[in-house]
């Protein structure tokens, strides 16, 4: 019973073997950069769902009740994650202005017709 | 609880959808949908700034990047069967990972080792030291704002890097005029 207590981090590696498999497994350039979000979401909720605490609520100081013994959730790893969700949207921008040059030099985006390219080239 | 796990249930419904299409723009409104599932489910989990942030980022920005580029370079993928090879490279990470994970503490456990270090003092010092009601606007602009600083930094590099790879493209079409890809399937090899 005790190893149900974790069932949120189970659904986290769940998402992350489907963001993983998307990434290596499937050709279109594009389509992996969509598995590498799934991937990228499934590390967010990882560690959101760390710092939630049972009966907590959201990190936020109410103005006009007395504010003592409130019960808040870890707002550490809230900070962390928006940092890294701002950060995935660049990295997400930059690998999809690559995969237009690939496209453009190429007419392909889809790596296993690339790899046969460069195969015939050399 | 039960809205966690029917949250989680279509999470993890969508993912297999998005790993198993083909259609490319299906998949990109997909993962709209699945960064909105999320931005619920963060509401839940109280990370309520972490919900906004990935309700306009990941569900916006993400989404309209995402068809500016299917835009052009098209949005058929080929068809492709399950690969053995990848899927149980995968099945071994996750079984490594489920094990990892047996030793973590209960979801939602108060006394968890990450609640017991830094975080009572931000949750103490965010009235005391800097008087703002929002504890995660402290950590980030104040406690941790050297990391904000380096996230900037890193925006800044992304925004350059994008520039440097999409105005090189405009100067070379320019330059020989070969193609004109409006439609996304112009034949673009040069």
């Amino acid at each position: 019973m005790e190893a149900l207590g974790v069932w949120n981090y189970w659904v986290v590696v769940l998402l992350m073997m489907i963001g993983l498999y998307t990434v290596i497994a499937r050709d279109h350039l594009v389509k992996k950069l969509i598995g590498l979000g799934v991937f990228q979401v499934s590390v967010i909720m990882f560690y959101v769902s760390m710092g939630k605490v049972t009966g907590g609520t959201a990190p936020i100081i109410p103005d006009e009740v007395p504010a003592e013994g409130i019960l808040y959730s870890n707002p550490l790893p809230h900070v962390l994650m928006l940092t890294a969700i701002v950060v995935g949207v660049a990295t997400l921008a930059v690998g999809l202005a690559l995969v237009v040059r690939i496209r453009e030099a190429y007419g392909t985006a889809e790596e296993d017709e690339l790899q046969r390219m460069n195969g015939a080239q050399s | 609880m039960w809205i966690e796990i029917v949250l989680f249930a279509l999470l993890v419904i969508t993912a297999v959808t998005i790993a198993g299409l083909n259609d490319l723009f299906a998949a990109a409104m997909l993962s709209g949908i699945f960064s909105l599932l999320c931005a619920s489910l963060f509401t839940l989990m109280d990370a309520v700034d972490v919900a906004f942030t990935e309700a306009a980022v990941g569900a916006g920005i993400s989404t309209v990047l995402m068809l500016g580029a299917l835009s052009l370079t098209g949005n058929r993928e080929n068809q492709q069967p399950l690969r053995l090879g990848p899927f149980v490279v995968v099945l071994l990470t996750g079984a490594v990972l489920i094990y990892g994970t047996l030793d973590m503490p209960a979801y939602g456990d108060p006394a968890a080792p990450i609640h017991q270090h830094v975080a009572p003092e931000y949750i103490a010092g965010a009235t005391a030291e800097f008087g703002l009601p929002n504890i995660v606007t402290v950590v980030l602009g104040s406690y941790r704002g050297f990391d904000t600083l380096g996230e900037t930094a890193v925006i800044f590099t992304a925004g350059v890097g994008v520039m440097a790879l999409l105005l090189g493209r405009r100067k070379r079409r320019d330059g020989d005029e070969v193609e004109t890809s409006g439609e996304g399937h112009g034949d673009a090899k040069s």
